[in-house]
This record gives structure tokens, C-alpha cells and sequence, in this order.
């Protein structure tokens, strides 16, 4: 473009180039389905906002969307008062920020821990079959993983319970753990599935950071006399941590919103399990399938979720940016 | 570890010793095993027969091994077959469509000639940090988009990902040189020429990684189609595998009942070796191509995230 304007003679500023109309409108209808979408998909929800400040009724002459908004009456923040004050609530947000505590914790300890492994190894081929295996039970469906937790856990078929049965030698019928109403375990197995699942994924993220290190760093420690063990705490971490505070920043973000196919899925729809399973989303879902559901009360979750995720992942980037300018996100 | 053994050979210090290999082995090993043995598990339980499970449970050693759960699959006909072809269907379906508007939309983020390039990129990125939530997003695309129970519900809810923008539009810096659309622009090809005769062709890589994260995205789903579908003739594997989870609730809560509803639910209820095989119908595509086309994924997310 730069060139065939310098080969023409110069225009005025503001004269109308048909060519360049041409290109401007061109470029536009090709992000027009992309566009068209996010409206449709994404910004007219964001509209739908307003329910959670109503008392969100059905308008009895025309039920339309539309309509029982415009007829509903707003109740100021009244939705979100009912939201907090009762002891369900406490319970899902406790359940959604602490899980979602746990599992960034372990997360990043973990899978920087695999990646150095992976990148230690000196046998390149091993590392890299470890690393496709690794990553295989991220491109399951939570449902599928469910039905690999259901052939262990199972109360009257399951490996772990008929294991143990075989082994039985006390008096009477052997009884065993009913895992699907016992809540006990269920933290250590909901925390065990999810980094099963994604620690292979972020594992693969760091090693693809510290294989893009240049190689002349480690050279210059080991002239330096570093070990292997000094070479990874001086060369291998500075390097990877822009990597782990853009995770952490994303993570932050998200601390309030849960994965709703590990919660909702693999305790098999027991409803025994809800005091541990009950996560902000799963309360969505639950009051929306819900025809007596509260629409206002729903709308008001969602809308705390997003803002707090929001203010969040704003100020966990402020904080970097403060600390360290280069890490910040944006 | 690492330390005192180097203390012994001072020298050595691009390698690890054989004992800490060992161990890293084990640790790596371990963690591989438990990710590949609950497939292997649920593959013997779908071949083992129902006796045997009664008899022992789910064993990695059944005493009967059996193809009766794959010869009831196959009798069992309509059901299951459709619901793999409504999987097929939206995944193919949807992979194209939103690839399509995928290679469209951070084709324009990538050209810097183009003057609402900013305004798309904060389009498009704004809605990964800021949402609607769960609930207006149902009302609005059932209510006045009309995605309740077709195969549009399946699909349009999961056409866009801002996150693959991200990923297509770092392919596309990385390989694509300003000057190649300068001169095609100077050839006189249009807009979309350009992108459909010179830029596709030379981005296939990129493409391909989308086109997979994007199938296996649709194909694994069962959210959506819980949402928005009731039909069961348009219900995916997926789906269907989550509703016979459910069907195991229902005889956990009433198994005290015994009437001839309770035996009626229990004989039409697919047998445990059954629901595996199904469990190994909707993962073998997936683990028959991964070893394919894990290269392509690990390259589109480590661009994704490490640049964007």
C-alpha cells in the first residue's frame, strides 16, 4: 500500500480515495460474521444484566423476553441480598473460591515441576513420549473421565470396593465405601481429577518456554561453575516467570467461576454430595433448568462472578505491572 | 538431590546423574501410567462379560471375557447411531463454520493497514474478560435467537472463541511478510483473492490447529446440548452418556421400590459393560488421531498463550 501512494502524486488529506474505501469495506464484511456474533452471543446478554436488579415475573399479556423485562419491577440489589444471606450460598462460594485456590496451587507447582522434569530428561525421546501421554486426559470430556472415576469408585462394582471385598476377612457381609454419598473423600477427588486432567496441558506450556530459552544462558552458568540444580534456580525459573504470572493473572480472573463439567459431572448426579460439590455454577445451572427457579437471583450470581473475576484480573495486573512492568499482561 | 551429587563429580554438569534419571522416571512414569490406565480399564470392562462383572466386579483380570456389550450396541441400533451421527454432524458443521469466520475475523486483526483493526482486536478481547453470564446468555439465545431444540443450538453457541483469534492472528504475524500483501495488493487481487488464493494456502498449519482444538471442542461437548436440547433424536454421544448417568441416580434413589416400574427401568437401564463400550466409541476417534495431530495443538497453544 505504501508503495503505489508513493508512486502517485500526493492527494490532500481528506479527499475520498475509492481504492482505500474499497479495502476499508472489504476488511469490514470480513469480520462482520465474527462480529454479527459476538453481538448476538455476547453483548446482548450483557444487556440482560438488568435482570439482576428485578423482580424478573413472566408479563401474563405477551410473555416475550422483551416484554417481561420492560414489566418486571427492579428491586434494586435486592437479589444479590438474597443471594448472600443464605448459608447455600456460603457454602458454594467457599466451595468455588477454595477449590479454585487449591487447584492454581498445586497447578503451577506441579506442572513446572513435570515441565523442568520433562526438559531434565536426557533421553529426548522418553521426555516426548511422556509428554504426548501426558497429555491425553486433557482431550477427554469431564463426562468420559466420569465414567474412569465411576469403574474405581463404584459401590457395588468398583475396583477399589471389590479389591477390598476379595480381601475381607472379618465377620459378617462386607460393606463398603458407598463413595457416591460419603463426602469426605470427594475434595482430595475432585482436586486429584482436575490436575490428572490439565497438568499435562500447563505442563506443556512451561517446557515450551524453557525450550525457547536461549541455550547460551545455561552455557554461561556452567562456565560459572552453576550445577544442575543452580542452572534451573538461576536460568530455568527467571526465564519461565512472565509464563507463570500470565497463568496466574488468567487464573485470578477465573477464581470465581468453576469447572462446571468436574463439579457437575463426576459425583454422577448424587445429590448426597452437594455440600461439596456445589459450586456457583452448578447453582446457575440448577435455578435456570429450574421452571420455579429465581431468573433475578440466577442473573445476579452470574453478574457477581463477572465483576469480581473482573476487578480480579484488573488489579492482579496492576500489581504486576507495579512490581515488574514487563510481566503485566496488558 | 542434584547438589551433592554433583559434588562428587564436579565436572559433570550438563547431565543428570543416572540415580536422579531413575527417579524422574518413576515420578514422570507413574503420573503417564495413571493418565492412560483408566482407558485400558474401561476398554477390559466394555469386553468383559456381564456375568463376570457380577460376579467380581470391574477386575483388570475379568474370568469371562465376552463381546456381548459391542453386540448390544450395534442391535441397539437407532439411539446410539444417531446420536454419533448428530455428533459427526455438529462437529463437522461447526469446525467449518467457525473456522471459516475464525480465518475471516483475525485475518483483519493481523493487517495493520486496517483502520478498526484496534476496535475489532478490543471487540473480540473485551468479551473474554467481561460477560453476560450463564443466564441471560440461555435467555436471549432461546428466547430471541431461537436456539432450542435444532442443530443450530449445538453449533452457533460454540462458532466464536476470541482465544483462537488470538492464536490465528500470531500464526499469521509470525509467517505471513508484510510485503506479500503489499504486492498482491499492487497485482490488483482483491481482499478476499488475497486471503483465499495467497494467505490460506501458506497458513495450512495454523489452520489445522484451530480446525482440530475447534473439533475436539465440539465434539466433546454435552453442556450446550444439555441446555438447549431435549429431542433425543438430536442429542450427540455426549449427551447421551450424561443422561445414562443419570438414569444410575434414579435406581440409587429408588432402589427400595420394587414394583413393576422399578424392574421395567432396571431391564430397559444398559448394562455396566455396555455404558463402557459406548465410553470407548466416544474416546477412540480421539485417541486414534492424537498421535497425529498433538503437534499441531501443542504448536497453536504455546503460540496462543506464550504471545498473545
Amino acid at each position: 500500500m505504501t508503495l503505489t501512494a508513493a508512486n502517485k502524486p500526493p492527494r490532500k488529506k481528506n479527499s475520498y480515495n475509492p481504492a482505500k474505501t474499497k479495502k476499508l469495506l472489504a476488511l469490514t464484511s470480513m469480520a462482520a460474521p465474527g462480529a454479527i456474533w459476538l453481538i448476538m452471543l455476547r453483548y446482548l446478554p450483557m444487556a440482560g444484566i438488568i435482570i439482576a436488579f428485578q423482580d424478573y415475573k413472566v408479563y401474563p399479556k405477551g410473555p416475550s423476553l422483551l416484554n417481561n423485562i420492560i414489566h418486571s419491577k427492579f428491586v434494586g440489589l435486592d437479589n444479590f441480598k438474597f443471594l448472600f444471606s443464605s448459608t447455600d450460598s456460603w457454602i458454594m462460594i467457599r466451595n468455588t473460591v477454595g477449590y479454585n485456590l487449591v487447584f492454581i496451587a498445586l497447578g503451577l507447582v506441579i506442572s513446572v515441576a513435570f515441565a523442568i522434569l520433562l526438559f531434565e530428561l536426557p533421553r529426548k525421546r522418553i521426555a516426548k513420549t511422556y509428554q504426548t501421554v501426558m497429555f491425553f486426559p486433557y482431550f477427554l470430556s469431564w463426562v468420559v473421565v466420569s465414567y474412569f472415576l465411576f469403574a474405581f469408585l463404584s459401590p457395588d462394582k468398583g475396583l477399589i470396593n471389590m479389591t477390598q471385598k476379595a480381601a475381607w476377612t472379618g465377620e459378617g457381609v462386607f460393606r463398603g465405601t458407598q463413595w457416591y454419598s460419603t463426602t469426605g473423600p470427594w475434595p482430595y477427588i475432585l482436586t486429584f481429577a482436575n490436575v490428572w486432567k490439565n497438568t499435562g496441558y500447563t505442563a506443556i506450556l512451561y517446557l515450551a518456554t524453557i525450550t525457547g530459552i536461549d541455550f547460551s544462558q545455561y552455557e554461561a552458568a556452567r562456565i560459572d561453575g552453576a550445577n544442575r540444580w543452580q542452572q534451573m534456580k538461576y536460568v530455568t525459573l527467571p526465564n519461565i516467570k512472565p509464563m507463570i504470572t500470565i497463568l496466574l493473572i488468567m487464573n485470578l480472573g477465573k477464581i470465581f467461576n468453576a469447572d462446571f463439567g468436574l463439579f457437575y459431572s463426576l459425583r454422577m448426579g448424587s445429590g448426597a454430595l452437594n455440600s461439596v460439590t456445589q459450586v456457583i455454577d452448578t447453582y446457575v445451572y440448577a435455578a435456570l433448568i429450574n421452571t420455579r427457579g429465581n431468573l433475578g437471583m440466577t442473573t445476579a450470581a452470574g453478574l457477581f462472578q463477572n465483576v469480581v473475576g473482573f476487578i480480579f484480573l484488573m488489579s492482579a495486573n496492576a500489581v504486576v505491572r507495579k512490581i515488574d512492568p514487563d510481566n503485566a499482561l496488558f | 538431590m542434584t547438589t551433592a551429587i554433583s559434588k562428587r563429580k564436579p565436572k559433570d554438569l550438563t547431565h543428570v546423574s543416572l540415580k536422579t534419571e531413575a527417579l524422574f522416571h518413576v515420578i514422570l512414569g507413574g503420573f503417564c501410567l495413571a493418565c492412560v490406565i483408566p482407558f485400558i480399564f474401561v476398554i477390559i470392562i466394555s469386553f468383559t462379560a456381564e456375568e463376570s462383572i457380577r460376579t467380581i466386579g470391574f477386575s483388570f483380570t475379568p474370568t469371562i471375557w465376552s463381546l456381548e456389550s459391542y453386540r448390544y450396541v450395534f442391535s441397539w441400533g437407532d439411539q446410539l447411531w444417531r446420536s454419533y451421527l448428530n455428533s459427526f454432524i455438529i462437529t463437522v458443521g461447526g469446525t467449518i463454520l467457525s473456522v471459516l469466520i475464525c480465518v475471516l475475523y483475525s485475518y483483519t486483526l493481523f493487517r495493520r493497514d486496517f483502520k478498526l483493526r484496534k476496535f475489532f482486536i478490543f471487540f473480540s478481547f473485551f468479551t473474554m474478560m467481561f460477560g453476560g453470564g450463564l443466564a441471560p446468555t440461555y435467555m436471549v439465545s432461546k428466547n430471541i435467537l431461537g436456539l432450542n431444540n435444532n442443530y443450530w443450538a449445538m453449533i452457533v453457541p460454540m462458532l466464536v472463541n476470541p482465544f483462537l483469534f488470538i492464536v490465528m492472528r500470531t500464526f499469521f504475524q509470525t509467517t505471513i511478510p508484510d510485503a506479500l500483501i503489499e504486492s498482491a495488493s499492487i497485482d490488483g487481487a482483491g481482499e478476499y483473492r488475497t486471503l483465499f488464493q495467497i494467505i490460506v494456502p501458506i497458513s495450512k498449519p495454523g489452520i489445522a490447529t484451530i480446525a482440530l482444538l475447534t473439533a475436539l471442542a465440539y465434539w466433546n461437548e454435552w453442556f450446550i446440548p444439555m441446555l438447549y436440547v431435549s429431542n433425543a433424536n438430536l442429542i450427540p454421544l455426549q449427551y447421551l452418556l450424561m443422561k445414562m448417568q443419570n438414569q444410575i441416580d434414579f435406581l440409587a434413589k429408588n432402589s427400595a421400590m420394587i414394583g413393576a416400574d422399578a424392574v421395567n427401568i432396571l431391564a430397559q437401564t444398559p448394562r455396566e459393560n455396555l455404558r463402557m463400550a459406548l465410553v470407548v466409541f466416544i474416546v477412540l476417534p480421539i485417541a486414534c488421531a492424537y498421535p497425529f495431530f498433538q503437534r499441531y495443538i501443542v504448536s497453536g497453544l504455546t503460540i496462543g498463550s506464550v504471545k498473545g
